[in-house]
């Protein structure tokens, strides 16, 4: 029923009982934790958005002094693209029954995401060391805040994708497993859809 | 119209607590985090009441004390209004009435995801107790006011500006992901856990509010903690986010380049709707009260939904209306007034709702009964006032005086407090089995309410003639006559009245929980879920082996026909006590 239908129930009437009976519960019939994830992406979508907003808001200024795009972005940006790839092969596996390419993919999945994460202090240290400091640039300071929350969100994503590692070790079913793995999959690719969205603000810039 | 049993629905699994640690401390159970948010949100609104009386005590006899000097007033201040919102109203509206109410009135057995709900509270007394330090480090809690406005938040000649406003960021921080964990599982919940037959528009209107509140929190929180990592990152590493560049005290800072304007955009983008955070979950409780102690459907069920979700919306909407005199495009201004007298649409239509819920209904003026009424009264002047400051020619002159402190305390911190006082009067049967000292509520009530008016109706006249609100002290300014500085007086004395008779309040909890009459599982008749538990208290698991049916809405009172003046929510169609109109009646050989 569209919510336009339920709000528009007038529960007080007799005929409700009828209808409002048949409920059973769930409004979705998604599973628990991927609503649950669901609404936390929305949250993060929120977050982001805010603060690609006051980016925006604050490079309209004249004082803007972009920065240089790092050329290693590119390459970061790729690997966390084969990163979310490999997990999606996890994932697919998994509706598969395939064991060992939900295996091969999950891991390979977290591996690229740490490389990810290890590139991008790469390219924090390659700044720093050029002499890109914080102090009286926001452009800079903008840069270095979207991929520090970016990273520690990704990082939140490699906790959940270790809790799901150690039950794929621990062998564990594959029908108990393909949850965990969708989960992590579907917050992968939308962390790579926030990573594409503010690297082209940095790009725009 | 053919009669369908209720669906089936998934039981969860329990976590069952195996020892008094699990049972009473590191508890998943719904209940004890909802009352162990309770008790530290109040605990930490003491801090915050006894902060407003020392305040108090300078404007009413400035000089007279010591120890207040300009510097600890500015702190009171601040932390008085960060702790009033944030730490008492949001963390006990959601994280306490939330955490109690949602599952009981939907039928769920706990909130869906327990161990999440265990660490929100955990990382909210964390939160808590930051704050709380900021009252112990050098310099103080920062004294900035409660809208941490850069620059001058984080400039020397600001109270706390070295150690206070890092502890103060910190805590919001941590605040907002211990909300956020909280927030997932109350939407989750209402969206997953609802027991056979509790259809959405089933639900008791105290829900539906407290659902659209965590939402609007869920949404509006990210702005704060967006804004509160820039100002911690200007603060602590230098970065020119809000901090323009900038001389202070002599002496050139290394700041360039940053927008002030930037934060007070994010910060009333959060702003805003927490006034709704705070006052949806006041508007659906107050409307389960009114409709339970006046014995009569709560009028016009659907609109008061509508209402909810359209000033969840609209709320978003509304935030510069804060901001008239920033210095922004006035452009904007119109747009924000317009919106702002939008949303008295909606909210006119829920004071319409609850007068005409009280209209020919079997009031009893039972203390939960009185302190509703006692809102409607409360928030009808605080929300006209309102109407007034959403018009920026009007606001401007009136900006940064009384007029404004007197409004946002009657609209958002009376209004709403005596929802919460009101609320427990009314709940604290269900969660002790005991009834609250009724000659003790009364008195507790009615100096309550004529005190507060006491100390913020006359706040509108100081407004007016002008007096400027966060001054220290208002001597030796030529405009501002003798007749206000004894108003403040009589302030101060009803202010000091009001807060003593909060402890006779704490005592009544105490007190009641010993010595209380015993109050059975539905002492005023109402039909809502958490009124039919098993057991009263509700143990863990809330409802025994089955969960609960529900075959009609929450507002059965007084419906022709029936043997009794209340049809629980549980009551089958079939129980002979329905009788003809609600029943099935003749349509019962369609049933098979």
């Amino acid at each position: 029923m569209s919510i336009f239908r339920i709000l528009a129930t007038k529960p007080w009437e007799r005929n409700e009982a009828s209808l409002g009976d048949l409920h059973g519960g769930g409004e979705l019939s998604l599973p628990t934790q991927k609503i649950g994830l669901f609404v936390f992406l929305s949250v993060v979508t929120v977050l982001f958005g805010l603060i690609a907003a006051a980016n925006v808001m604050r490079m309209k200024f004249g004082d803007w002094q972009p920065l240089t795009d790092p050329q290693m972005l590119w390459v970061n940006t790729g690997v966390l693209a084969f990163s979310s790839l490999a997990l999606q092969w996890a994932s697919v596996s998994a509706r598969r029954q395939n064991l060992k390419g939900l295996k091969i993919g999950f891991f390979l999945g977290g591996v690229l995401a740490v490389a990810f994460l290890a590139g991008q202090i790469l390219v924090w240290r390659n700044l720093i060391d050029s002499g890109h400091v914080v102090l009286g640039n926001s452009a800079n300071g903008f840069f270095y805040m979207i991929t520090a929350i970016h990273g520690l969100h990704l990082l939140g994503g490699l906790w959940a994708w270790g809790k799901s590692a150690v039950r794929i070790g621990r062998g564990v079913e594959i029908r108990e497993l393909r949850l965990g793995v969708e989960l992590c999959t579907l917050y992968w690719h939308f962390l790579l859809l926030v990573w594409l969205g503010m690297f082209a603000l940095l790009l725009r810039t | 119209m053919a009669y369908v049993a209720p669906a089936e629905v998934d039981d969860i699994e329990l976590h069952d607590p195996q020892s008094f640690i699990t049972k009473y401390i590191w508890s998943q159970d719904h209940k004890v985090i909802a009352l162990q948010y309770a008790a530290t949100a109040i605990g930490i609104g003491l801090v915050a009441l006894v902060l407003s009386l020392l305040m108090r005590l300078q404007l009413g006899f400035p000089g007279t004390f010591s120890f207040i000097d300009p510097s600890s007033y500015y702190q009171f201040v601040t932390m008085h209004g960060m702790i009033m919102v944030i730490y008492l109203l949001t963390a006990l509206f959601l994280g306490g009435f939330g955490n109690y109410l949602i599952p009981l009135m939907c039928g769920a057995r706990d909130m869906v995801f327990p161990y999440v709900n265990m660490l929100s509270y955990w990382l909210y007394l964390v939160a808590v107790l930051v704050l709380v330090a900021s009252f112990f480090v050098p310099g103080g809690p920062t004294g900035a006011g409660w809208t941490l406005y850069p620059p001058q938040v984080i400039l020397q000649g600001t109270p706390g500006h070295d150690w206070g406003i890092i502890l103060m960021l910190v805590s919001l921080i941590i605040f907002i992901v211990a909300f956020t964990m909280g927030g997932l599982n109350y939407v989750t919940t209402v969206l997953q856990a609802r027991t056979r037959g509790m259809t959405l528009m089933r639900m008791p209107l105290s829900v539906w509010g407290i659902f659209m509140a965590t939402i609007l929190a869920l949404l509006a929180f990210p702005a704060l903690f967006v804004s509160a990592v820039m100002l911690l990152l200007d603060r602590t590493l230098g970065t020119s986010f809000f901090m323009p560049a900038i001389i202070s005290m002599g002496e050139t800072l290394d700041y360039g380049g940053g927008n002030p304007l930037l934060f007070q955009h994010l910060f009333w983008f959060f702003g805003h709707p927490e006034v709704y955070i705070v006052a949806l979950p006041a508007f659906g409780i107050v409307s389960d009260l009114l409709s339970v102690h006046a014995r009569k459907n709560i009028f016009g069920y659907r609109m008061m939904v509508w209402a909810i979700v359209a000033i969840g919306v609209l709320s978003f909407v509304v935030w510069a209306h804060h901001m008239y005199v920033s210095g922004m495009n006035p452009l904007f201004g119109f747009f924000f007034a317009t919106t702002t007298l939008i949303i008295a649409v909606p909210t006119a239509i829920k004071v319409y709702n609850w007068v005409l819920t009280l209209w020919r209904g079997d009031i009893h003026l039972t203390v939960p009964m009185l302190f509703a009424i006692a809102f409607i009264l409360t928030f009808v002047v605080g929300g006209l006032t309102g109407l007034f400051l959403g018009n920026v020619v009007v606001d401007v002159p009136l900006s940064d005086t009384y007029f404004v402190v007197a409004h946002f305390h009657m609209v958002m911190g009376v209004a709403p407090i005596l929802v919460v006082f009101g609320a427990i009067y009314h709940w604290y049967p269900k969660i002790t089995g005991r009834m609250l000292n009724d000659a003790m509520g009364k008195f507790h009530f009615w100096v309550t309410f004529l005190g507060t008016y006491a100390i913020y109706f006359p706040m509108h006249y100081l407004g007016f003639v002008g007096v400027p609100r966060r001054y220290y002290s208002i001597e030796g300014t030529d405009f501002i006559p003798a007749s206000a500085v004894t108003l403040n007086q009589s302030i101060t004395i009803a202010a000091f009245i009001v807060g003593v008779v909060q402890i006779l309040f704490i005592y009544n909890l105490i007190w009641s929980y010993f010595k209380g009459k015993p109050s059975g599982p539905n002492p005023w008749k109402a039909t809502s879920l958490e009124w039919q538990t098993p057991q009263t208290p509700p143990v863990h698991g809330n409802w025994g082996p089955n969960r609960p049916l529900v075959y009609r809405w929450a507002y059965d009172y007084s419906v022709p026909g029936a043997a009794q003046d209340y049809l629980p929510q549980t009551m089958s169609p079939d129980d002979p006590i329905v009788g003809g109109h609600l029943g099935r009646g003749d349509e019962k050989d369609h049933h098979s």
